[in-house]
């Protein structure tokens, strides 16, 4: 803001030398986040790829990489592992687009409605939602049990400890972070471009495809980029979902570290995986730029841009835009003359009610499978089987009998309450900092400080266990904490920057010509009004924390474990219904987390 | 009845609700080939409503529309041969001006050289030549606004609606660009549905004024007929400033109407419609109409306190308080050779009777 310098600044500086306060002052706020990254990300880190290029008794060598292209099993995963992310991304952004179109066109209320269920498998617990997909997707699941039913097949068809089931799960549990990056550019696409459109002469699909599509494809590009990241750094559902076959890297470096113990080579292969990942941005920031990642509106993407990769892709995707435009007017004539417009009668457009039907179905696919948990939990059988048999308690009070999962779940709380309390702690003021102030590098610090959501977990998981080994922090809950408090800072930092950046500092200023100290400011009007927003971010960090599962693989040990890591050890031993009991009972509580957290936000907002 | 095929546009009885709200209540406007008609009124009267049903874009619950003498009401947007402008302009930002421009004339299927010829003909009418590459994000606000123009130009609609075009720009540019398309419409021929709610922008450019409110239309007629001639107190009120009395008839004759006002005055007027005696009457007077009677003897005077004397660049406002509590407002060329009347003073002001327009009471 350039008139900020014209506006009141807080009374009680008395010279204007004083007034801004000295630099390490204003920017002081921001060092605890960057210095808690440094040591508990950077560092460990930077310990680990250490590693990889050393050898047993510390001299340099690239033995260990070497061995990663001396058999071909380490490419061949990779590929495997290149192959589900892409498949991934690719059937996210196919199934997730007419939800996000539908989401940017509905009413605000509707649009509120429909994103909750749309975001479902978000706070829905990782574990859990996999464990629905075994009940439905097994042999005697549910969905086959249908299909048999329904004489669709006659004998049950394998979906699941295959290629099919490690989709279905990550597809799953990957489309609303899909839809949600879409909605954030569609959202901003003006409505009336598209009715502009067809008053100039666009017929079916025409002003879709030249219009529309073209300006939400830096949601889709970003939408994609963040499935195939992330999709590259999953182990959880291939291992429970899929077969032998569709082994992804991240569960070599698991096997490294927990059968062989070869930490230099897990370094190496957390290497190939890194730069993996970073290829794949340059790549993008090549044909698309970074900066349409940060939520720029379609006007930015659209910028012409230069370099031949980027001129070959527009062109194509001008040509491909023009193709299908076409391809659609000819189908919309063709049905046109089957049947014609009548200047006399109005026409339901038949592709909004298509349009409703492939969202709502897609927005079903995302919100019903984690129900599917709750009748098993109660199933008499020793197998989760579809439908379930009779009704007994009996797999509940074996949970509640067990020495294990009542301490795990507590165990797990105070991990992620302690986790989420740090995490604001560094994060607000860093967030305060990146928002007002401005400083040379201030891209790069914001980059730093959320680079942890976009390198896999897994790489902060090995460092950490690797930097804990030595300092005895391995089992313990401070071990934990500092861990999920790593993941945490990117995502309060993310939320409470949108939350500044959409306050008013007039009312600060406001506060101040009234009279108002800085803090009795902060304390009587700023802090009422973000109030609702800082409790969103400690919602988000404690979920973050409570469900993750990396960090807890690596830093747990023994009988010390958290409740994924315990659904984890249960889940690789053998499929069970008291995990259904555990899945039933995560999803209560987390339910009552979301409603707790939604009274408390209207609580404070209707103030 | 009228036969729609002898107009550009006739819509007849169209009518639109969205749930409860009744957004238009029955639209009937006839336009001839080469018009400029102005819908007019405030925000919610249904002017956008029923210009978006001619455009296509919202279905009618009743009625019809013939666009060109043939039936339209419900066919879709790009059947109707009619061109929109927007108020935000509407340019797709990821096409060049060019693009932008023959991209209605490519969803016509016309071959690339008569595209190109078109789009450089459409461009030195809108004097805007040499823009072809740029992004509409390059241009300013009013270059945008004259390429939105040039996109509707260049396939020939036979009707070309705009939608408040020139609401984002500030007063100067408004002004200009005014003219501009004025001239334009002249110039071309072209027939143009016009929406805005700023009534001095309806009467700069309108051969008619549509003027709307509540979901209905108030009057129809030139600019000089909703102004010198209004039909009902709404009208008087919106179009320009306005004194508005209420009295009672007491007589009529010879053209001319008595008039009793509520402290028992009497006053003369010019009836538009037939009134009764004893019918209850609105007045309305245009302030530029009253003066200071000192000096001739008008048809009508009233005497009151002088509360306020306004000089607003070449107009002066005096504001008369009369013996009830109504105000009265008298406008004048600043610096006449009135001299400047003291406030607080006692002071008559006067006007004519043919400039005094009764309005029936509903």
């Amino acid at each position: 803001m350039t008139t900020s310098a014209r506006l009141p600044e807080p009374p009680g500086g008395r010279a204007a030398a004083r007034r801004r306060g000295p630099a390490w002052l204003r920017f002081w706020p921001i060092a605890p986040a960057v210095v808690f990254l440094v040591f508990f990300f950077v560092y460990p880190a930077t310990l680990l790829l250490g590693l990889s290029a050393v050898d047993a008794e510390g001299a340099p060598t690239i033995e260990h990489y070497a061995r990663l292209f001396r058999s071909d099993l380490y490419v061949k995963v990779l590929l495997i592992t290149l192959k589900v992310a892409g498949w991934t991304t690719l059937l996210s952004l196919v199934a997730g687009y007419p939800v996000a179109y539908l989401l940017a066109t509905v009413r605000d209320n509707t649009r509120n409605m429909l994103i909750i269920w749309v975001l479902m498998p978000f706070w829905t617990s990782f574990l859990v939602r996999t464990f629905a997909w075994i009940v439905l997707l097994g042999r005697s699941g549910a969905v086959n049990d249908l299909l048999v039913a329904l004489g669709l097949v006659e004998y049950p068809v394998r979906m699941i400890y295959n290629f099919t089931g490690v989709m279905i799960g990550m597809v799953h549990a990957l489309m609303p972070l899909c839809v949600l990056t879409m909605l954030s550019v569609m959202i901003n696409i003006d409505t009336n471009l598209t009715r502009a459109a067809s008053t100039l002469g666009a017929r079916g699909g025409q002003a879709f495809w030249r219009v529309y599509f073209p300006l939400s494809v830096p949601g889709v590009a970003a939408g994609g980029l963040l499935v195939f990241i992330t999709a590259l750094g999953f182990f959880i559902t291939p291992a429970l979902l899929g077969g032998r076959k569709d082994t992804m890297i991240v569960q070599l470096i698991i096997f490294q570290i927990h059968e062989v113990l070869n930490w230099a080579f897990a370094g190496a292969i957390a290497l190939l995986l890194l730069v993996t990942v970073l290829a794949i941005f340059f790549l993008y920031d090549r044909l698309l730029g970074l900066s349409t990642l940060s939520g720029e509106t379609a006007a930015a993407g659209a910028a012409r841009r230069h370099g031949i990769i980027a001129r070959a892709g527009g062109r194509l995707g001008r040509l491909f835009t023009a193709g299908m435009g076409n391809l659609c007017e000819a189908a919309a004539r063709l049905f046109d003359r089957l049947r014609p417009h009548r200047a006399d009668r109005p026409r339901r457009g038949l592709s909004r009610g298509a349009l409703w039907v492939a969202g709502l179905l897609v927005v079903a696919f995302l919100a019903v499978p984690s129900f599917f948990v709750i009748p098993v939990s109660f199933t008499e059988e020793g197998f989760l089987n579809w439908p379930p048999k009779g009704f007994s308690l009996q797999w509940y009070e074996l949970v509640f009998a067990s020495a294990e999962w009542p301490k795990a779940a507590a165990r797990s709380l105070v991990v992620a309450v302690c986790a989420a309390s740090l995490g604001m702690l560094v994060g607000v003021p860093a967030a305060f900092v990146l928002v007002r102030q401005r400083f040379f590098g201030k891209t790069a610090v914001f980059a730093f400080l959320v680079s942890p959501i976009i390198i896999p977990n897994i790489i902060i998981a090995v460092s950490l266990f690797y930097l804990f080994s030595k300092l005895a922090l391995v089992g313990t809950i401070t071990g934990l904490v500092l861990g999920h408090t790593v993941l945490a800072i990117p995502y309060v930092v993310i939320t409470v920057m949108a939350l500044i950046k959409n306050y008013d500092r007039r009312l600060d200023q406001a506060a101040w010509t009234l009279g108002a100290s800085r803090l009795r400011t902060f304390l009587h009007v700023t802090f009422p009004i973000i109030r609702p927003g800082l409790i969103a971010a400690f919602m988000f960090a404690f979920i973050i924390s409570f469900d993750e599962l990396t960090i807890a693989l690596f830093v747990t040990g023994g009988d010390f474990t958290t409740l994924p890591k315990q659904m984890w050890d249960d889940a690789i031993m053998r499929v069970n219904p008291t995990l259904a009991a555990v899945a039933t009972l995560l999803l209560v509580f987390m339910s009552c987390v979301i409603v707790l957290s939604e009274i408390l936000r209207r609580r404070g907002a209707a103030r | 009845m009228t036969d729609p095929k002898d107009y550009k546009l006739v819509t007849r009885g169209v009518r639109k609700t969205y749930g409860p709200v009744v957004a238009l209540d029955g639209a009937d406007i006839e336009m001839r080939e080469g018009e400029f008609l102005t819908l007019l009124g405030p925000s919610g009267s249904g002017k956008t409503t029923l210009l978006m049903a001619i455009a296509g874009l919202n279905d009618p619950d009743r009625g019809e529309i013939w666009i060109d003498g043939k039936l339209a009401t419900y066919l879709p947007p790009f059947e109707r041969d009619v061109g929109m402008v927007f108020q935000n302009y509407a340019l797709f930002p990821h096409m060049t001006i060019y693009e932008n421009i023959a991209f209605p004339l490519r969803m016509r299927r016309q071959g690339e050289a008569a595209v190109r010829a078109a789009v450089r003909r459409v461009l030195d009418t809108v004097r805007l030549p040499g823009v072809e590459d740029r992004m509409p994000r390059e241009l300013s606000g009013g270059q945008q606004q004259r390429i939105a123009l040039a996109r509707c130009f260049v396939y020939e609609p036979s009707i070309i609606l705009m939608d408040e075009p020139l609401g984002a720009l500030d007063k100067k540019l408004r002004d200009a660009l005014q003219r501009e398309v004025k001239h334009l419409h002249e110039n071309l021929g072209i027939t143009v549905l016009y929406v805005t709610h700023d009534q001095e922008e309806a009467m700069v450019m309108s051969d008619r004024i549509c003027l709307m409110n509540d979901a209905r239309i108030e009057q129809i007629g030139t600019p000089a007929d909703l102004y010198f001639r209004p039909a009902s107190v709404f009208a008087a009120d919106f179009l320009g400033e306005s004194n508005l009395l209420s009295a009672t008839v007491a007589g009529t004759g010879g053209g001319e109407v008595a008039l009793t006002t509520g402290d028992g005055r009497t006053l003369r007027g010019r009836a538009r419609d037939e009134v009764e005696p004893g019918a209850r009457v609105t007045l309305m007077i245009r302030p530029e109409n009253v003066g200071f009677a000192s000096d001739t003897e008008p048809d009508n005077t009233v005497e009151g306190v002088l509360k306020e004397v306004i000089m607003s660049g070449q107009i002066t406002r005096y504001f008369l308080e009369l013996p009830d509590g109504a105000e009265m407002v008298a406008t004048g060329l600043t610096g006449g050779d009135r001299g400047r009347p003291e406030t607080g003073g006692t002071a008559r002001f006067g006007w004519a009777a043919e400039h005094t327009v009764v309005l029936r009471d509903h």
